[in-house]
Order: structure tokens, then sequence, then C-alpha cells
């Protein structure tokens, strides 16, 4: 079929405003930009001739009512039959809806400030009550072990943990070579290259190794917690979980917290080994150290204690990013946006969170 | 775990000590400044099946929400089998709900589990039977909604209908002695529908169970609506109360004879 899309045309003469060629979404375009620049007719009789128009689809009838509206409720004349009745289906009368809605009213600074000062306490009082719950998750699990829904947490530990191994043995591995290059760099102008092995695996073991691995798995599961209860939210699992008296923290909260504090510790060991051998590739290569040297000063000047600094941190971590990624999550809004904004925010608050706790625990062991 | 059978969670309801088993009182929703309903009163007495009828987007689900602690009234009070809804302790109202079937009009199953499992969780949780009864008395509840064969299979791979019937099979699971559906024949097709019309008949007469219903149907409301409120979205309230039949044959109130008569509202109450 060969159509030619036939154009329309609008001319205003002597106060008619006349339009010809078939009214459709794809001719009217052109005709709404030139309505744009049509006046008021300041009394003056107007009126629409549609004579030359012989047919109009729903964009047509907009349009006819459109200019109608704009020259003051002037008459539409000429119109066939067909474009009359398109007239009628669609001139309906807009109600005005029975109650605003509540976006057009512009609040004043005092009523922001009231808003948002309500808003942060009620957001504060709900974290509290959150904290509340998962202590009172944590007692229960620890009574009655059986409580926790075992199933959802052997998969929850697949996904952060097993799933997370290869990342977190490249990144820190990376992390080591990169350090014991810079540091052997730096060091070997003085002679005290032999020192690279005690800096890189005590940097690794107490702060690195750790740091990376939360901030990975920060990034991976924080994130998928988030997104996970928030699409449940969304789709009212969680108001039907609550209407049938079960409590959110347990079915939703402590599968993922006691997954990722059982995967953690795990975690940060393979990252620890991870990271001592990617500096010793460094030491061995670049620097020239015999590997039992290298392996030995790191042995040497890494106690339990260290390792155990660690551990500790790993599983303050563990609790920060479970906890903020089911808290932003049981916190999401209204709809797919808000299930990103959700999984956003807990990978943002989360990897701020677990550098304050670092800062914190840091400070504490030193004081030990 | 005991392994001889002990007696179901809720026996049916106890003698009306209170003969409404939901009662409203000047109940006002909203939706932050947004008032949906004002001066909403009514009861619900035991044992009968009750149907919220009114136009889509009149706040039907929302009232519903309120009814199941879901949202706080902004005004008035909502008592539950005697026990006053707004001012109960949180544990407390999840004492009280956790002996209501509720059916969203959206389903809400949940999207982790298989159908059979979304079934037993509720009889896990509250009753303690051994697993091969509640996995048996899962399969039952399914098989009254039509479902048998489909234990397996998880919500997102069951069509919209489906979702809705298993949603009911859930909310049955406890044998609760009051149910809220919301459009629990939404999506389904005319026989499916009337055999759920029939599922909620025999449950009424067998089990003495409470429904609270809204729907859209006007065949499945004259079939088993004992009585129906009808809300208007232009006056934010109750516009109407009795048995369907009568309001249809009797009601003085044009937007109630349009409802009823399947015909467009009169032009002339707040647009079309
Ligand atoms: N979460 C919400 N936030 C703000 N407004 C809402 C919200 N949910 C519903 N509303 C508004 O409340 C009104 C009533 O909605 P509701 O879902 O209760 O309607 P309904 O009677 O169940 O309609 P339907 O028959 O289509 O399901 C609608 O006008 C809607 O805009
Ligand atoms: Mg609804």
């Amino acid at each position: 079929m060969n159509v030619v899309a036939s154009a329309a045309t609008m001319e205003l003469e002597d106060f008619v405003l006349r339009l010809t060629g078939p009214l459709t979404l794809e001719t009217t375009a052109p005709l709404w930009r030139q309505a744009a620049l049509l006046g008021a007719t300041d009394g003056h009789d107007a009126r629409i001739d549609v004579e030359g128009v012989p047919r109009c689809d729903t964009a047509g009838a907009a349009l006819l009512i459109h200019l109608r509206r704009l020259l003051g409720g002037v008459a539409i004349e000429g119109a066939s039959e067909q474009v009359r009745f398109m007239l009628d289906v669609m001139d309906r009368p807009c109600p005005e809806p029975p109650t605003a809605p509540p976006a057009d009213r512009r609040p004043g600074m005092v009523e922001t400030l009231g808003t948002f000062a309500t808003q942060v306490l009620r957001n504060a009082a709900d974290t509290v009550e959150y904290i509340g719950g998962l202590i009172a998750g944590f007692g229960e699990i620890a009574l009655h072990p059986r409580r926790l829904r075992w199933p959802d947490t052997i998969v929850y530990m697949a996904r952060t943990g097993a799933d997370a191994l290869g990342i977190v043995v490249m990144i820190n591995g990376l992390m080591g070579l990169i350090l014991a290059f810079q540091m052997g760099a730096q060091m070997r102008q003085y002679g005290a290259d032999t020192y690279v092995a005690d800096v890189v695996g005590m940097s690794i073991i107490q702060e690195l190794g750790p740091l990376m691995t939360a901030i990975l798995v920060c990034g991976r599961s924080g994130s998928a917690f988030a997104a996970e209860i928030g699409t449940m939210k969304v789709n009212e699992e969680v108001a039907a979980l609550d209407t049938m008296g079960l409590e959110r923290t347990r079915f939703l909260v402590m599968p993922k917290m006691v997954a990722l504090l059982l995967m953690m510790p795990l975690l940060v060991v393979f990252a620890d080994l991870a990271g001592v051998f990617g500096g010793m590739v460094i030491g061995t290569t670049y620097l020239d150290q015999p590997i039992g040297v290298y392996l030995g000063n790191t042995i040497a000047r890494i106690g339990l204690w260290d390792v155990g600094q660690g551990l500790i941190k790993g599983e303050a971590y563990a609790i920060v990013i479970a906890a903020v990624g089911c808290l932003r999550g049981l916190q999401t809004g209204k709809g797919a946006q808000g299930v990103g904004v959700s999984a956003t925010s807990a990978v943002v608050s989360g990897i701020f969170l677990i550098i304050v706790v670092d800062a914190i625990l840091t400070v504490i062991f030193h004081a030990l | 775990m005991p392994s001889e059978t002990p007696p179901p969670p809720e026996a049916p309801a106890p003698p009306a000590t209170v003969d409404a088993i939901v009662r409203v009182r000047g109940l006002r929703a909203a939706y932050g400044d947004v008032t949906i309903l004002e001066d909403v009163s009514f009861d619900v007495k035991r044992g009968e099946v009750f149907v919220i009828l009114g136009g889509s987007g009149c706040g039907k689900s929302t009232l519903l929400k309120h009814l199941i602690g879901l949202i706080e009234p902004a005004a008035g009070t909502i008592e539950l089998d005697g026990t006053d809804l707004t001012a109960s302790t949180p544990a407390e109202r999840r004492e009280l709900l956790r002996r209501f079937g509720v059916l969203f009009q959206s389903g809400a199953l949940f999207s982790g589990m298989t159908l059979e499992q979304n079934v037993a969780l509720p009889l896990q949780e509250f009753t303690p039977l051994p697993r091969e009864a509640i996995s048996r008395l899962a399969q039952l509840k399914l098989s009254l909604v039509d479902l048998d064969g489909y234990e397996a299979y998880r919500p997102d791979e069951i069509s919209g209908g489906m979702q809705k019937r298993a949603g009911v099979a859930r909310a049955l699971a406890l044998d609760p002695p009051i149910v809220f559906f919301d459009e629990p024949s939404a999506g389904l097709d005319p026989i499916s529908a009337a055999e759920l019309d029939q599922l909620i008949l025999d449950l009424r007469d067998s089990l003495g169970t409470t429904m609270v219903i809204v729907t859209h149907e006007l065949a499945s409301i004259y079939a088993v609506a004992d009585r129906c409120i009808v809300l208007d979205k232009a006056r934010q309230t109750i516009v109407a109360e009795g048995h369907p039949a009568t309001l249809r044959d009797e009601s003085d109130d044009p937007y109630v004879r349009s409802f009823f008569n399947r015909e467009p509202a009169l032009a002339g109450r707040g647009g079309r």
C-alpha cells in the first residue's frame, strides 16, 4: 500500500479559524505549535470552521477542543458526521477533583522545617525500634536456634559467601600486590625492603582485608537485601507477613544476618591469604626476596590477635551490612523507583557506616 | 515435635459474646492530607458474608487495609472481636491478626516460595502439626481452589487468576474465624468465580466463617452477600447499606441504583 500522509492546515482569517485536511495523530503536531501562537479573541465573534476536515481521530478532537477553549468557547462549524461524533465522545466535562492533590500546595518554611523534624524523629524512632527488634531477634536465636529459618539462611550463605569468594580473593590479591609494589618502591631507597612483608601483612590482615571484603559484600549483598525486601514491600508481601502475625525481623532479617555472620570470617580469612599472596608475588619478583624469607617475615610479624582483630572487624561489618540493607529494604517507598533508591542507599550508608565502625574499632584495638 | 495430631489451632468462633465481630465507628481514612473516606460506621455480624461495594478508586481496598490494621485511621475506631485495634499494642495486634485470613488485591504471595510453601507457612508457624500433616493440609487447601498439581509452582510461574486463588488458599490455611478478601474473583472466568462463590458459602455454613469481601461482580454479590455497603467516591462515605437485591429494587439513591443496574452514572454529580 502506498499511503501518502496527507497534511492538515490551519489558517486564521477574519476571526475564522479554518482547518482543512484530516486531523490525526500524524497530522496535528504542527497545528498544536501554531495554536500556541493564537491569542484570545477579545470579544470578537470568532468561530472554527472544519468544513474541510473529512475525518479526525482522538488527537484531532483534542486539538479542536483545545482550540475552542483557547478562543473562549466559540462554535465549531461545518463538522462532518464523523468529526461531530468524535467531538461528542471526547468533549467531556473536566470536573475538579474532589480533593486537590497534595503536591499543589507549597508549604511555608516553618511547615517544611516542622515536617522535616517530625520525619527525622519518626525515622529515628523507627530505627531504634528496628534495632530493638534485631537485638530481640538475636536473643531468640541464641535461646532457640531452631527458630531460625535455616533453609533460607543456607541459601543466603551460598549467595553472600560462596558466590562472593572469587571476587574477594581477586580484589584482595591485587590489593596485596599494589601495596607491596608501592611500599617496595619507597622502602627500597632506604634499604628497608625486608620490612615490606611485615607492612603488607599487617595492613592486609588488620585493616584492608576485612575492609575491602566488607565493601565488596556491601555492594553485592547489602544492595541485594535491600532490593529483595524492597520488592517484597512493593508487592505487599511484607504487609501480608504483618497480617499473618509473622515478625518481619525473624522472617526477613535474621536469615540474612546470620548467613553473613557465618560467611564473613571465612571471606576475611581468604582475603587475608590472597592479600599476603599478592604481596609475596611482588616480594619474590620485584624485590628479589626468596619465598621462604618473605613468608617467614610475614609469619614472624603477625600474631593470632592481629588475625583476631581482622575477624572481629569483619563480624562488625557483617552486622552493619545486613542491618542497613534490610532496614533500607523495609523503608522502601512506592514502585520500582523506590526499590532502586533503597538499593543505592543501602550501599552508600552501608559503606559509610563500615568506615565509621572501622575507625572506632581501630581506636579501641590500639587502646587495648 | 509431637506425633499425635493436636486439635486445629482455631476452633470455629466461640458462641457470640459480641454480636458484631467488626465494629467501625466514625472512621476517617486519609493518605497524608488527602481524605479518602469520612465518617464511615458499620458493623459486621458474626457468621455473615459482608460485601463492600463501590466504584473503582473509591477506597474499598483502603478501608480493608484499615480493618486489618495495616493503616492507622486518621480518626475513629475499629473494634475487632471486641478489641480496639487503634488502642492495642503491636504484640496484641499481631495476636489478633494471626486469627484472620487476608487476601490482598495483588495476591501478595511470597515470591520466593512455592504455592505449597505459601499455604503451609501459617500452619508451620502457628500449629504444632507434623510436617506431613501440614503438607497434606496445604495440598488440600490448594485443591479447594482448584489448584491441584500446582503445589511446586512459584507465584511468578502461574497466571493472575491462579495467584488470586492461591492467595485465597493461603488466607484459609488456618480456618480463620474471619476472612478479608479484596476482589477474590477479579481475573477469574465465570466458572471459577462461581466455584469460589460456592466455596465462600460453604465455609460460612460449615465453619461459621465471617467474610468481609470487596468485589465488583454483580452476579457474585447477589449469590453470596448477606449484607453490603456501598461507598461513593464523590461523597467519600457509605451511601447505602442492606441486602443487594433490596438496594437494587428500592434504593432512592441514583448512584446506588446505577451501580446495581450497571448503567453509566447520571451526569451532574461531581463529574461523570
Ligand atoms: N498508598 C497510597 N497513597 C496515596 N493515595 C493512595 C494510596 N493508595 C490508594 N490511594 C488513593 O486512595 C483512593 C482509593 O484507593 P483504593 O485502592 O482504596 O481504591 P479501591 O476502591 O480499592 O479501587 P479498586 O476497585 O480499583 O481496587 C484512590 O483515589 C487512590 O488514589
Ligand atoms: Mg481495590
